[in-house]
């Protein structure tokens, strides 16, 4: 179990995650509309929380970005919140899967959250697949916390590493 | 009811069945705003020459979590919003750019307590072949 990094959630964040996915839901960024539901404001779509990505300072593939700054190096692996893989280096880009993604909702994600996402690893298997070789399955499981310590996400994330490259 | 539901469940029943188009022609650019809004900058996704002459596969290709949020879309836009306890799926087929997906849900269970009830459901989204591209399953509370 690592100690954790946090992940704040807000409106910008959730704007560019809604506006990728296609969505017209104004619930996703219209504060007035949002109001007049149920919800009493700004919620993210259901898969945002894998998002996290760009607040774990040890998310393998975050691209160019140096922030925010890796932890030392003897500090404990934060996993993979917000995707799969480990702790960065040493990660071959071209063999890495995504294989499953599970999502268990508390309470709903609002923009001025500042949750804390704690990775643990799950179970691990491996199979022979068709066309890549031994295929190695690791799951790690995320928890996403609010500020009272209150369960708002659980995220369960299947990785598989192949041998050689699978094609679709 | 702390969500925003679109459906009672006098609206579902097992065997009922909801479907739509997630994405028509998927382009590279919403893969790229993918990455941005999703943190995920492996280059399979966005890097041709890295997808293509490093990883072996026939063009660059989405993340499986970008066909996972379009699946979402379709319950959400069916279901309403903030009303789901579950969302789960498996990554069975990838998505390339000129894909076309259409996201399918249909009710296997409904479980009713006091005023509201369970409903389960069972998810595949298909490509324009009809090819699953990713199966899963969600359960989501509707009032009565």
């Amino acid at each position: 179990m690592s100690d954790g990094h946090s992940f704040h959630v807000d409106r910008t964040g959730i704007l560019l995650f809604a506006s990728a996915l296609g969505e017209t839901n104004p619930i996703y960024w219209d504060e007035d509309a949002a109001k007049r539901t149920n919800l009493g404001g700004v919620i993210a779509p259901p898969t945002f929380a894998i998002s996290a990505a760009h607040w774990n300072p040890d998310y393998a593939l975050k691209g160019v970005r140096r922030i925010p700054a890796s932890k030392p190096k003897d500090a404990p692996a934060a996993g993979a919140s917000g995707g799969r893989g480990g702790g960065g280096g040493g990660m071959n880009l071209a063999r890495v899967l995504h294989g499953e993604q599970r999502f268990e909702y508390h309470k709903p994600l609002r923009p001025g959250m500042t949750l804390t996402v704690t990775t643990r690893p799950g179970k691990s298997w491996s199979k022979e697949g068709k066309k890549g070789g031994k295929m190695n399955f690791s799951e790690s499981v995320s928890e996403y916390r609010d500020e009272k310590g209150e369960l708002v996400v659980v995220a369960t994330s299947v990785g598989i590493v192949t041998e050689k490259a699978v094609e679709g | 009811m702390t969500g925003n539901p679109r459906l009672t469940l006098a609206d579902v029943k097992v065997g009922t069945a909801h479907e739509a188009k997630v994405v028509d022609n998927l382009s590279r650019t919403q893969i790229v705003q993918y990455a941005a809004g999703s943190g995920d900058f492996n280059p399979i996704h966005h890097d041709e020459t890295f997808a293509t002459k490093v990883a072996g596969y026939p063009s660059v290709f989405a993340h499986g979590m970008l066909t996972m949020g379009l699946t979402g879309r379709m319950l959400t836009d069916w279901l309403g919003d903030g009303v789901l306890k579950s969302f789960g799926v498996r990554f069975v087929k990838q998505v390339f750019p000129g894909d076309s997906l259409v996201a399918k849900a249909t009710v296997k269970e409904v479980q009713e307590q006091g005023g509201e009830g369970l409903v389960e459901l069972e998810l595949v989204t298909v490509n324009q072949r009809g090819e699953p591209v990713v199966q899963g399953s969600a359960t989501a509370v509707l009032p009565r």
